[in-house]
């Protein structure tokens, strides 16, 4: 254990971080960083779903149970869904699991709900810095190690 | 199950993505991937090169799922999906990975990083389209009227040819009269003429037309919908009114900035070129004797970077007149560089300098200074061609201005969920490919509302975007992408909680008359009501319900691919 440590100290940590973008609003958004190439860190894998609230918080307790250092749920602001309130579901169900994932071991931080429009470009970039940030603090997801 | 052979298809985008990502070790990297039959890169997968190679692979390979790793699927994805369906393939076998906005574009400083993030955006769709299924398309009603936001030239000219079509149209304008822009304007450039006659003509039909109901003034407060359906309430004079219609045109304009440079505001002499105009127009201009313009002026400098196109044309047509007005003055234009981009724009730039308009060039670095007290009465330019100081009687000094965007755009932005960009301007689905359009279906954008634009342009993207919008009206229905949801009866407890979570009310429960299930209670989606947000598969204890093309095993397979589990 001890070795595996100073190990990790000598190699830098990059996290791998998963982040579900809604297909109106953060993903665009997302497109729209690329296209005015706003530059970020390399660590954020994106998924898309016609909505925030497709994800359930299975999928979310899975992908930490994995292993992956961090998930994100990015979402239309509160009265902006395409669907009227997908992203209401979205944020009360997040709000139970991160209690949950308190309850199993799992450090909450790592799951982030943020709200991106699809013409906040640069507050998507802001997002992948700052939660890039928080993860990287965070170290590495240990949950497996632990079971 | 057919085992899947699945076809990747990675694109350079010629260096866009070629050019930070390594492409060929991609390509060699999703050969080995599970069920991948063949890989390939191409120049521009989206080519008609590009294309035939999807259609041949799949014929060559025998592939029954294709990946494409390019762009985004908002723009490209019926294009690839449509290649698929050429070839014989469902195009819902078709699975779209983005490594250029989201990975080529935005880690420019760092390739290596980047192709391996490239590697495992490619091994997420791969294992995702293993899962994909074949689909059928639901067709759903257009509702044949359209709604124009601005009555200034871009929109009237659009309500016009839709309306001549045989259209309703709503055009909503938020000032009392319509005309926008041009009824402030004096003369028009490059033939001089009074705008009042154009745009009194084009208001008359307007105003006369059996098909355009005019909503004035007018705001509009809050839309919701979709391609074909859209619910639409505005206030009009505090009044409120709803209305239906199929399609929008966004061409609200744009507003001239007022620059706290040159001692603006504070000289009386100090106009902008849109004031001057007014007082032209008004014959309220005193008399002159010297009169220096500037141009560029908040345009073209760190906080705003860009070039509004139209003010070196109205400058130049303004100077002109001044010219005509006092053929004894003296009439300076100082400018950085010219644009006279458009059809005779260049002749009539000529005829003006032969004229006797003097025009000297500033550079960023040696801005012109204003002198004088109580008025302008001389300023100083350091002409670089002849390399000396000079200073230029002045008794007019007029500013041009640039067009900057709307204030409220970026209201009107949130609620009809279509982006904005650089300068608060809006922004089209594509910039070369799909000019009028937003990326929202059934939206589309005309007019300096999405960037400064002349008279000619406003009026030719007023009716690029009417015949964009006149496609799906004139259709009659329009395919609704199968990403609905479905229930599985056997597994459904009928529990109802997808009828809660549904804001569509598109679920019911209802006694089953499949057989083998009679009189079971369970829940069942009414397809044409169904926007495929996937509420109602995330809410479902049972994982009775799966929307079409975003399944658990999708999602999950995703998921797994990346964190490495099988």
């Amino acid at each position: 254990m001890k070795l595996q440590d100073t190990k990790e100290v000598q190699t830098e940590f990059k996290p791998k971080i998963l982040a579900f973008c809604c297909n109106w609003c953060a993903y665009a958004g997302a497109d729209l960083a690329g296209v005015s190439r706003f530059q970020m860190p390399t660590d954020v894998r994106v998924i898309r779903v016609m909505c925030s609230g497709r994800v359930p918080p299975e999928l979310i307790i899975r992908a930490l149970a994995n292993g992956l250092d961090g998930v994100m749920i990015l979402g239309c602001h509160p009265g902006e869904c395409h669907y009227s309130e997908g992203n209401y579901l979205t944020r009360r169900r997040s709000h139970v699991l991160k209690r949950l994932l308190m309850y199993i071991g799992i450090e909450p931080e790592r799951f982030q709900l943020r709200w991106v429009s699809a013409a906040e470009a640069a507050k998507f970039t802001a997002v992948v810095k700052e939660i890039t940030d928080k993860i990287t603090a965070l170290g590495p997801n240990r949950w497996v190690d632990k079971r | 199950m057919i085992t899947p052979r699945i076809g990747v298809f990675v694109c350079n985008c010629g260096t866009n993505i070629g050019g930070t990502v390594d492409v060929p070790q991609v390509v060699e990297y999703a050969k080995n991937l599970p069920y991948v039959a063949h890989a390939e890169s191409n120049l521009y997968t989206c080519s008609e090169e590009g294309i035939s190679s999807i259609k041949h692979g799949i014929k060559e390979y025998d592939l029954n799922r294709v990946v494409v790793a390019s762009c985004t699927p908002r723009t490209h994805q019926p294009l690839f999906r449509n290649a698929c369906a050429d070839a014989g393939l469902n195009p819902y076998l078709f699975e779209f990975v983005n490594i250029r906005e989201h990975c080529s574009w935005i880690h420019r400083q760092n390739p290596g990083e980047a192709t391996e993030k490239a590697k495992e955006l490619v091994k997420m769709g791969v294992a995702k389209a293993r899962w994909l299924d074949a689909q059928e398309e639901f067709k759903s009603e257009v509702y044949p009227t359209a709604m124009i936001i601005g009555g200034g030239v871009a929109g009237m000219s659009a309500a016009l040819n839709l309306a001549n079509q045989g259209f309703e149209v709503h055009l909503v304008e938020k000032e009392p009269e319509l005309g926008g822009r041009l009824l402030k304007l004096n003369r028009i450039f490059p033939i001089n003429q009074d705008p009042s006659e154009l745009v009194g003509n084009i208001v008359k039909s307007v105003e006369g037309h059996s098909k355009i109901r005019l909503h004035m003034p007018a705001v509009v407060k809050s839309a919701s919908g979709y391609i074909g359906n859209f619910d639409i309430s505005v206030d009009e004079g505090g009044k409120e009114v709803s209305f239906k219609v199929g399609v929008i045109i966004v061409a609200t304009g744009a507003q001239v900035l007022k620059p706290e440079l040159y001692r603006y505001g504070e000289l009386a002499n100090v106009l902008t070129q849109l004031d001057l105009e007014q007082r032209l127009k008004d014959g309220e201009l005193e008399e002159f004797k010297n009169v220096v313009m500037i141009n560029c002026v908040g345009a073209r400098i760190p906080e705003r970077p860009y070039c509004s196109r139209v003010c070196c044309m109205t400058a130049i047509k303004n100077a002109a007149l001044m010219k005509e007005i006092n053929p004894q003055a003296k009439v300076y234009v100082l400018y950085r560089d010219l644009m006279t981009y458009g059809v005779e724009f260049e002749e009539y730039y000529r005829e003006v300098k032969e004229a006797g308009v003097r025009f000297i060039r500033y550079t960023p670095s040696n801005l012109p200074q204003v002198m004088g007290a109580e008025r302008v009465e001389s300023v100083r330019i350091y002409d670089e061609l002849m390399d000396m100081e000079l200073e230029l009687p002045c008794d007019l000094l007029v500013l041009a201005t640039p067009l900057i965007a709307n204030d409220d755009n970026e209201e009107l932005s949130k609620m009809l969920k279509v982006p904005i960009g650089d300068g608060g301007f809006f922004l089209e689905a594509h910039i070369k490919l799909r000019p009028v359009e937003f990326p929202m279906d059934g939206i589309y954008v005309s007019g300096s509302c999405r960037w400064p634009a002349d008279i000619r342009e406003s009026i030719a993207q007023g009716y690029a975007a009417a015949s964009e919008a006149v496609i799906p009206l004139r259709q009659g229905l329009v395919k609704v992408e199968a990403i609905t949801a479905t229930v599985d009866p056997k597994i459904c407890k009928g529990c109802g909680t997808c009828v809660l979570v549904c804001p569509f009310d598109a679920i019911e429960l209802k006694e089953s008359e499949i057989r083998g299930l009679e009189g079971k209670i369970v829940s069942e989606v009414n397809t044409a009501l169904c926007k495929g947000c996937g509420l109602c598969a995330a809410a479902c204890p049972n994982g009775a319900i799966q929307q079409r093309g975003f399944t658990d095993t999708q999602l999950i397979s995703m998921v797994n691919a990346l964190s490495g589990k099988r």
